[in-house]
């Protein structure tokens, strides 16, 4: 299983972040090989978005010191979309709402940025109605204004829609289960489970181990005040399920 | 520009249909009763619109400049050139134009023809072939679609009928300023019934004339007809004169439709001061769509006076002001009638210290029963230094209506940038895409390929744009 040990992984190491000063992550070492799947839980305020932020390249974030390396180049000396084209995806937990263009319009420019050339309209519209039939998707959404009057579940669908059409090598889910029913959730499962592969390195974070019944992680860490406390198999999230995150935070300080 | 080249014959030029040779007038600067006379001799006028030209010199000078709205104070009345005969305009070489207009020529792949004309530069430059062709087509249909002083000439009667009666010589300032001297602009007749499927594009019969800075349009559509009218384009025009004041005027009858759109860049010393205005009778409707990117101070609030039951009046309109330049946009609509409505869409960008806004005026006059008019403006600002005001007025003068106003500012969010960046664009990607998105419902009302253009243009204006 753990075979991409390569220099294409995610490696961080000792990460810093804070935000308006505050120290939120505190030391972050993660190593996330390709063809894995690595899930971060924790409770709220733990530092997971700040996580899932920082990789991406949100301003607000700022790294006080540490490093994040992915193929083999450093991360936090490019620009967000740098990133994205680098191959970084983050499935937002809160995706913002842009008026006036359409999920398929915005989609093709996406995936044109990340691509030498253009994706030809036909193409274009051949691998979008794909992705949609694989997400089960009605195809009239592809003509909505991105994210504008989407549930809450059509948002996280088309969260994964994106990862679906942009094939990124590493993949970021932020919360995507929160405020999914569990039809959506399974659907939302099932494309993730279908994107994965020797070629994609996913880091599932999340609050509950619900999701990842649907999503098995090959590795499972514990993210609690801005430190890893504790990394095992599944079976980690399950324990946590039963025991609770107070059970490690009292195993730490004991 | 709206229009390839190829497509339009442009390089007919070089077949030399216009290369007669003409005597050379070019009226002193400053303004006086003599060179309105002058103005109407060269055009051979008749005695009826030279008398009008005089009245409305007279109502020009007994007006105050306007003191709401933009700052008017740096206009020169003196220091301008009130006309000058489009083939005597040629006054400046390709080198003088300056390098950014130069550069937005090829970003917008502007043929070369049309550049130095665009720029005030090249010769006439012709669409002629084209333009006959769909006035042939036209012609036997009886629409008429001539520049506003061959309208003059061919169409006396019909000119003499509404010519002055939309908006009167005395309105305002500046209307009285282009009824005193006025040239060029377009004169379209479309006669009862008729549906004049393509648009008819100022830019088909455009010419140095059109292109002046006091056109004068007026626009007939009989009963049951139809017209879609576009003037203007994407491209900037690069224009010495400093002043540019326009008057339109429609007649929309008995279950008719116009549609007028405008697309203003003019270069960003010009004053653009217009007065357009449409009255709808029965159950007819006018649309404008107006759209305002270039100039350092646009006023211009085109208005529709509904005046009998069941007309409707839409104006569409989108101002973007940057660095230096006050877009000072709205519409007026007046309800005259009982069961007449109206709706009114703004949208207004404000960037880099620019300044934007939406100026409305909705009348209900006493007996317009059951009319409703609902006003939407949106604001987006790209920063802290740039600024957008709404001025909705309303006089409803009678209680059995439905108006509704709705305003919105917003500023382009840290948060939607990182989104869209997220996915692989660039800083300024996103931000035309946010643009974009934001006028979206304005620009599908476009022609197509205006709207490809404006997006283009969007673009454009985003490079740079970042700290």
């Amino acid at each position: 299983m753990h075979n991409g040990s390569g220099a294409d992984a995610l490696v961080i190491d000792d990460l810093h972040v804070t935000v308006n000063d505050m120290p939120i992550l505190k030391g972050i070492d993660l190593h996330v090989p390709k063809g894995e799947v690595h899930a971060l839980m924790g409770p709220n305020g733990s530092g997971k978005s700040t996580l899932a932020n920082t990789l991406m390249g949100h301003p607000a974030f700022e790294v006080t010191s540490g490093s994040v390396t992915f193929k083999g180049q450093n991360l936090l000396e490019l620009e967000t979309d740098e990133r994205a084209r680098l191959g970084v995806f983050m499935a937002f937990q809160y995706p913002s709402e842009i008026t006036g263009v359409r999920v398929s319009n915005f989609l093709r420019m996406a995936l044109n940025a990340q691509r030498e050339d253009e994706i030809s309209a036909m193409e274009f519209r051949r691998l979008m109605m794909e992705k949609m039939r694989l997400l089960r998707m009605d195809p009239k959404f592809a003509g909505r204004y991105l994210n504008e009057g989407f549930s809450g579940g059509e948002k996280k669908r088309n969260e994964i829609l994106q990862m679906a059409v942009l094939q990124p090598e590493l993949a970021i889910l932020d919360e995507t289960d929160s405020g999914l029913d569990i039809d959506a959730l399974r659907i939302v499962a099932d494309g993730v489970n279908t994107l994965r592969g020797a070629e994609m390195a996913t880091l599932v974070i999340t609050h509950y181990q619900r999701l990842l019944n649907y999503i098995v992680p090959d590795v499972v860490h514990v993210l609690i005040d801005g430190r890893i406390a504790r990394t095992g198999d599944k079976e980690l999230a399950l324990e946590l399920d039963e025991m609770g995150y107070e059970a490690i935070t009292a195993a730490q300080e004991a | 520009m709206a229009v390839k080249s190829a497509d339009i014959g442009l390089d007919s030029y070089k077949f030399g249909f216009h290369d007669d040779i003409k005597p050379v007038y070019k009226s002193p600067k400053g303004l006086s009763a003599d060179i309105v006379r002058e103005i109407s001799r060269q055009k051979d006028e008749p005695e009826w619109m030279l008398e009008f030209r005089l009245e409305s010199l007279r109502q020009f000078e007994s007006k105050p400049m306007p003191t709401w709205g933009a700052d008017l104070s740096r206009i020169d009345f003196d220091d301008i050139y009130y006309y000058i005969r489009p083939q005597d305009r040629q006054a400046r070489s390709w080198d003088d134009v300056p390098d950014d207009i130069k550069n937005t020529f090829d970003r917008l792949g502007i043929p070369e023809a049309e550049r130095k004309f665009l720029a005030g530069v090249g010769a006439q430059y012709d669409s002629e072939v084209v333009y006959h062709s769909i006035r042939e087509d036209l012609e036997r249909e009886g629409v008429v679609f001539l520049d506003m002083d061959s309208g003059l000439r061919e169409h006396p009667e019909i000119v003499r009928e509404y010519f002055g009666t939309i908006i009167p010589n005395g309105d305002n300032k500046f209307a009285a300023l282009n009824s005193a001297v006025w040239s060029g602009g377009s004169f379209v007749y479309v006669p009862a019934g008729v549906k004049v499927e393509v648009p008819l594009q100022a830019y088909f019969r455009i010419n140095a004339e059109n292109m002046g800075q006091f056109e004068r349009t007026l626009i007939v559509v009989e009963p049951g007809a139809y017209v879609h009218y576009v003037e203007g384009c994407t491209a900037p025009i690069y224009a010495t004169d400093s002043l540019h004041s326009a008057v339109v005027e429609i007649v929309v009858k008995e279950g008719a439709r116009c549609r007028y759109t405008t697309i203003q860049n003019w270069s960003t010393d010009v004053f653009n001061l217009v007065t357009k205005r449409a009255v709808a009778y029965r159950d007819a409707t006018m649309e404008w769509i107006d759209g305002n990117l270039g100039s350092k101070v646009t006023m211009k609030y085109p208005s529709v006076y509904l005046m009998e039951p069941g007309a409707h009046g839409e104006v569409l309109s989108i101002a973007f002001a940057s660095q230096g330049q006050h877009q000072d946009a709205g519409a007026k609509m007046v309800h005259a009638a009982p069961d007449t409505s109206s709706i009114i869409t703004s949208k207004s960008i404000s960037k880099d210290g620019g300044r934007a806004g939406y100026r409305g005026h909705v009348s209900v006059l006493p007996g317009a029963e059951r009319s409703k008019s609902n006003v939407v403006c949106d604001a987006l600002l790209f920063d802290d230094e740039s600024r957008s005001d709404t001025y909705p007025y309303m006089d409803i003068e009678e209680s059995n209506t439905a108006v509704q106003h709705e305003a919105t500012v917003s500023k382009i969010g840290e948060q939607q940038l990182f989104y869209l960046m997220s996915r692989g664009l660039t800083e300024e990607q996103a931000m035309a895409m946010v643009v974009s998105g934001f006028i979206e419902p304005i620009v599908r009302e476009l022609p197509m390929e205006y709207a490809v253009e404006m997006n283009r243009l969007i673009e454009l204006q985003m490079e740079g744009s970042i700290g």
